[in-house]
């Protein structure tokens, strides 16, 4: 049952391996590259099982779009190498199993999802939102996640029933059919993971980048450019969309902030580095996390961006710590707009 | 009676005891008394035991139950949050029963048959109401942006008189568009529902509604926190809205004309919040705003402040009842102590209760060379450079 | 009993003394299951001397006193099970001394552990004392009587092995001094004289009154973290606690297991928290525990939980005050717990008892493990809440307590701070010869038998 879009003829075929020698981890020569693909192919095990770090970032290098990390991920829970120890990966599969709480409910355009993180939904608020409906709640959780867990399964056997939630009990009968996803990681669930499993989405994801860039064109008149050098917080499940960056780009220039020129950005990003904790790579953790953020202080940053709630749960103590503020894009767009962090 | 399903919920942890950081107990009674029965946890178990039979009523029992000084303390610090915030009602809707069987200890009987007969506790005519803005010249009110209300500790209490004078004629200097009631004001009742005279209170809400209505009053400054909490929580809204401000905010909101023109250089000054601004209404920057405004002014914060705030037993009809008596472990002994212990030569106060509690507390305590009371107003007034005629 | 009234009016002044129906209601029980007690008279003394001039008034009526700290202790010890005077020592809560460089604090037995930490933390900031996980109300000296535990237990044994001293009132009125105080004006430990503090440590009261305490104080590290391993397998914990424990560098080992949420059913946490002085030391502390545990982290079979800084806030208090909050898990405002004192390699064996016993008596539960010094031995507890305006819930935890009590004495452990029908196990089992010589203690210091009656009752 939904069988991952994945093609072997066409890794055999690849004289690159990109996934691989591009992977800002294993940093493969491409003879070692070439030998451990091959390995995945065959279904043996690979070293690449035990030390890929579940940053997705293959998914974006591989120039066929075939899916490299979702592959990688099915062979590690075929051949039972789990990148993260067994009793978290279950106490997170429960923790994170839909209650099946949800009640149909009326909604209206714009409609936000945010996913099952209701601690945020205090950010949809202003004339960014004017008129929003949000929705929320474990029922409508997004599942990417079970790729760090080796857990494929837990995707495959859950998301069609959260994007049924979220049609049959929100989007259907309200007549909507767009849906705001506050989130990468959402985004990147229903337009780039979830077609790759063959799970229909019978909706359309916009993501909120696109969203803000739009919205800052009807309030244009209102905005007061901020003048600050701000630093952006790539996600690992930005990695299955890059087609958002560019909206980040407009979206600072409308509003007046200089996306600082630095290291650890845009196809080089750097993970948050939570993933890596739950591997027991504190170490790991640590560095990636210190190069990041000295990545951003050195460029000048006054301010980072996030757009997934992990990454800013992880970095948003340190940043503050090193006098860069951590916010979210759409709080960046409401300082714009003269609304400021306690909305309007 | 209401509420009576959370009381067998209480733990008796004593959190409620405490402030945030355990330095001292919190709990006006609990410090007075320091019997388990006069903790709110205690009042909790005590008050279970009571409803169902196990304990009689007595004048201890009463006792007990008027000695809150209904500071909130408990509210804030218990950590229970799925009846942390119905624990003053219970105690409210106890003191109701007691109030209804009549088996209220003598001091708060009294005080609701003068509030009830007299229209204050104080059991002077209504004439008298007014005389404390004489010589001021204020204006009755006649459709000004505010109605001032004085209440009845700052139109016939000796102190409190001093502050309502400083108050008002502050906000006259700084050119506030208001009127008062004079003797046509009426006691806003805060007191009476905090004792549990729902009658009484209900009452002068009507009273003051009317007056309000009659007027067309849209905006009240309250000089006391008390009357600031029953007008802004207490008072129904769909009857007859009208928004209601404490002075300090009104104050507050003209900090940039006081800025500059108050100045006292090595100004030490450490401020008391009172419960029914602070804890019970969330304010606590207005009248720091205020005193920051006095330029050269130093603020030395007590280690209970805001939320912690140490109660000075003003409250739920202490200042009238004084069930917490004044000796050396009253808490506005406790607290007076406390605040000479920052170091500053005075203490600001925003509430003419605390004003005259810690007052006299100073007095006890024998600190009055060391401390002064002074409220906020007061404070300007004494400090101001010309630039204020 | 008018006359007594005048008598201890007399002592502690009128406003300090109280026969009242509402206080003989409160001071006759607990939070706890224990059916109440009541006493003849509450007081509450302010000083030495006038505990002394009470316990010669008890002594000459033969009227039993019962010292009491905070009242938290859930298992009744401080109800008057024969009547009597009720000494509730809260007014006794002066700080006396700091000595920073010999780190200790000398306290009046009343001080609660909040105000302590608050004191320290204001005006010895480098200094910290182990504090217990009850409630900041609970007391230095309740505690260190009934051989508490708490944050820093794991690194420096139970708070009575952190006891420098104490001044103590003998059931017969003497003051007597315990420690170095007897003979030095410094209160540095018990040792080297004849360690007489053994008289009054975990005898509940039956040997005479506590009123003043000197304990350890320990460095208030300015950084602190919390990992928090996570397995499926009970088996594996007593490797688990062995190894972090080995390591010597964590301040507190304490696992918690829990059946609700439903996450967190079947699974065994143990926080390890630990401090240092500067962020690269906490990594390498870090470091170092995490390297104890690689063996069962390579098989995937534990892990530490991958907590973002906001979520770790819970677990790095002291005390935490998420744990008070189980006594609303039935929504009635009760819980009581054994605290089983045992091996640490009869984790599993408690565990599935804890399981097993609230299956049988259809309770819920809670279950944990504080680790004593490294690995010494444990604090494990099970903790049953209950309605307490429901009968039959009570009952149903007091039976639990009942059995989950026999259970720990047949699989070796030693209740801990056990209510009264648990005492009685506890000497039903113990050495005759232990138990001729706690006789003997007792009638020695004791001879009119006032102190706390009812409690280690082996005459």
């Amino acid at each position: 049952m939904n069988d991952l879009k994945f093609s072997g003829e066409i890794c055999e075929k690849c004289e690159t391996f990109d996934c691989l020698t591009r992977c800002q981890y294993l940093k493969m020569d491409l003879k070692t590259a070439k030998e451990e693909r091959h390995r995945l192919l065959r279904g043996e095990e690979s070293r690449v099982l035990e030390e890929c770090v579940t940053c997705y970032a293959c998914e974006e290098y591989c120039p066929y779009g075939n899916h490299p990390f979702y592959h990688l991920v099915d062979q590690q829970e075929k051949l039972g190498v789990w990148p993260v120890p067994q009793p978290i990966t279950k106490q997170q599969v429960l923790m994170m199993a839909p209650r099946g709480k949800i009640t149909p409910k009326k909604v209206q355009p714009p409609v936000i999802n945010m996913c099952y993180f209701p601690m945020l939904t205090g950010s949809i608020r202003g004339k960014l939102f004017d008129g929003a409906s949000t929705i929320v709640g474990s029922d409508i959780f997004c599942n990417v996640m079970w790729l760090h867990f080796g857990k494929n399964s837990v995707i495959r056997q859950r998301l069609p029933e959260m994007i049924a939630n979220i049609w049959d009990h929100y989007l259907k009968d309200s007549g909507v059919n767009e849906l705001i996803c506050f989130h990468d990681e959402c985004y990147g669930t229903y337009t780039h993971l979830a077609p790759a499993f063959g799970i229909p989405v019978p909706f359309k994801p916009i993501h909120i980048f696109d969203y803000l860039n739009k919205k800052l064109d009807e309030l244009k008149d209102l905005i007061k450019p901020l003048g600050q050098k701000v630093a952006y917080q790539r996600s690992c499940s930005n990695r299955l969309v890059p087609e958002t960056q560019p909206w980040v780009d407009e979206i600072f220039q409308k509003i007046g902030a200089e996306r600082v020129d630095r290291k650890y950005d845009r196809e080089n990003a750097l993970c948050c580095g939570a993933v890596f904790r739950a591997q027991q790579q504190d170490d790991l953790a640590d560095d990636v996390q210190k190069r990041n953020l000295d990545d951003m202080a050195a460029a000048g940053a006054k301010f980072c961006v996030f757009s997934c709630p992990a990454c800013l749960f992880t970095l948003g103590e340190p940043i503050l710590k090193r006098g860069i503020m951590p916010i979210l894009m759409n709080d960046l767009c409401q300082i714009a707009l003269g609304e400021g962090m306690k909305g309007g | 009676m209401e509420f009576a399903d959370i009381l067998h919920r209480c733990f008796r942890c004593g959190y409620c005891k405490f402030p945030n950081n355990y330095q001292d107990f919190n709990c006006p009674s609990y410090s007075k008394f320091r019997f388990e029965t006069y903790s709110p946890g205690g009042r909790m178990w005590v008050l279970r035991a009571w409803l169902n039979g196990e304990l009689k009523t007595t004048p201890r029992l009463a006792e007990i139950l008027f000695s809150c000084a209904t500071c909130g303390n408990c509210v804030e610090h218990c950590v229970f949050p799925k009846f942390k915030d119905d624990i003053l009602h219970a105690f409210l809707a106890a003191r109701e029963e007691m109030v209804n069987q009549g088996t209220v200890p003598p001091a708060v009987r009294d005080y609701l048959k003068a509030l009830q007969v007299h229209g204050n506790p104080y059991r002077l005519p209504a004439g008298e109401r007014g005389k404390w803005q004489d010589g001021l010249g204020l204006e009755l009110y006649s459709g000004q942006e505010y109605l001032f209300h004085a209440g009845c500790v700052g139109s016939l209490d000796e102190r409190g008189m001093k502050m309502a004078r400083s108050v008002a004629g502050l906000l006259k200097k700084l050119e506030v568009s208001f009127g008062i009631l004079g003797t046509k004001e009426n006691c806003d009742g805060n007191e009476a529902l905090f004792l549990g005279e729902k009658g009484v209170f209900n009452s002068l809400v009507e009273r003051n509604i009317q007056e309000f209505q009659s007027r067309g009053v849209k905006k009240v400054i309250a000089l006391s926190p008390h009357a600031y909490h029953a007008f802004k929580n207490d008072y129904p809204k769909n009857s007859y809205p009208f928004e209601v401000f404490h002075y300090t905010q009104i104050l507050a909101m003209q900090s940039k004309k006081l800025m500059g023109l108050c100045s006292q250089p090595g100004l030490r000054i450490t401020y008391h919040d009172p419960c029914y601004l602070g804890r019970h209404n969330k304010e606590y920057q207005a009248p720091r705003k205020i005193l920051k405004s006095i330029s050269g002014l130093q603020l030395l914060e007590m280690g209970r402040v805001k939320e912690n705030a140490f109660c000075c037993g003003g409250g739920g009809g202490n200042f009238f009842t004084d069930l917490l008596g004044s000796g050396p472990e009253s808490p506005a002994r406790g607290r007076i102590r406390e605040a000479a212990e920052t170091g500053a030569s005075i203490l600001a106060v925003a509430c003419p209760n605390c004003a005259k509690m810690l007052e006299d507390a100073a007095k006890a305590e024998n600190l009055e060379g060391k401390i002064a009371v002074k409220e906020i107003s007061e404070l300007i007034q004494e400090h101001r450079a010309e630039g204020i005629a | 009993m008018e006359n007594l009234f005048k008598e201890l009016a007399q002592i502690v002044g009128p406003s300090y003394v109280s026969n009242q129906p509402e206080e003989r209601f409160i001071y006759s029980r607990d939070p706890g299951t224990m059916e109440p007690r009541e006493p003849d008279f509450v007081v509450l003394p302010a000083t030495t001397d006038e505990v002394r001039k009470i316990v010669l008034l008890a002594n000459r009526r033969k009227i039993p006193l019962v010292p009491m700290g905070g009242g938290l202790v859930l298992s009744g010890l401080s109800r008057a099970l024969k009547g009597g005077i009720v000494l509730d020592m809260k007014r006794m809560n002066r700080i006396l001394e700091v000595n920073e460089k010999s780190r200790y604090a000398l306290v009046e037995a009343g001080t609660s552990q909040g105000m302590l930490q608050a004191y320290l933390k204001k005006n010895h900031p480098t200094l910290k004392h182990s504090v217990p996980d009850s409630p900041p109300m609970a007391t230095i000296g309740g505690n260190v009587l009934i051989h508490g535990s708490g944050h820093l237990s794991h690194a420096a044994g139970f708070h009575s092995d952190m006891l420098n001293g104490m001044e103590v009132i003998l059931p017969t009125g003497e003051v007597v001094k315990i420690g170095s105080c007897s003979t030095s004006p410094y209160w540095f430990g018990r040792a080297p004289l004849p360690d007489l503090a053994g008289l009054f440590l975990g005898w509940f009261g039956t040997t005479g009154v506590v009123t003043k305490l000197a304990i350890k104080l320990y460095p208030n590290r300015p950084y602190q973290d919390v990992g928090v391993f996570v397995t499926e397998d009970p088996e594996l914990v007593p490797e688990v606690l062995y190894q972090a424990a080995g390591v010597q560098v964590a301040e507190d080992i304490t696992a918690w297991m829990t059946p609700k949420p439903d996450w967190a059913k079947g699974f065994q946490h143990i926080n390890i928290n630990y401090a240092a002085d500067a962020p690269e030391e906490l990594i390498w502390k870090r470091n170092l525990i995490r390297a104890s545990l690689k063996g069962l982290i390579s098989r995937k079979v534990g892990g530490f939980l991958p907590l973002p800084p906001p979520m770790k806030k819970n677990f790095l208090e002291a005390p935490q005050t998420t744990l008070a909050q189980f006594a609303d898990v039935r929504k009635g405002g009760g819980f009581e717990y054994v605290g089983g004192i045992m091996p640490i390699d009869l984790f599993p064996r408690a565990y599935r008892a804890g399981i097993d016993i609230a299956a049988r008596q259809g309770t819920t539960y809670s279950t944990g493990a504080r680790i004593i010094g490294l690995g010494h031995c444990m604090m494990f507890f099970f903790a049953y809440p209950f309605n307490r305006a429901d009968e039959s819930d009570v009952d149903r935890a007091r039976r639990a307590l009942e059995e989950t009590n026999r259970e720990v004495l047949e699989m070796g452990g030693i209740p801990w701070k056990a209510e009264a029908p648990a005492q009685k196990q506890i000497i039903g089992r113990m050495d005759p010869h232990t138990l001729a010589l706690i006789n003997r203690v007792q009638s020695m210091l004791d001879p009119q038998g006032i102190m706390n009656p009812g409690n280690w009752e082996v005459r």
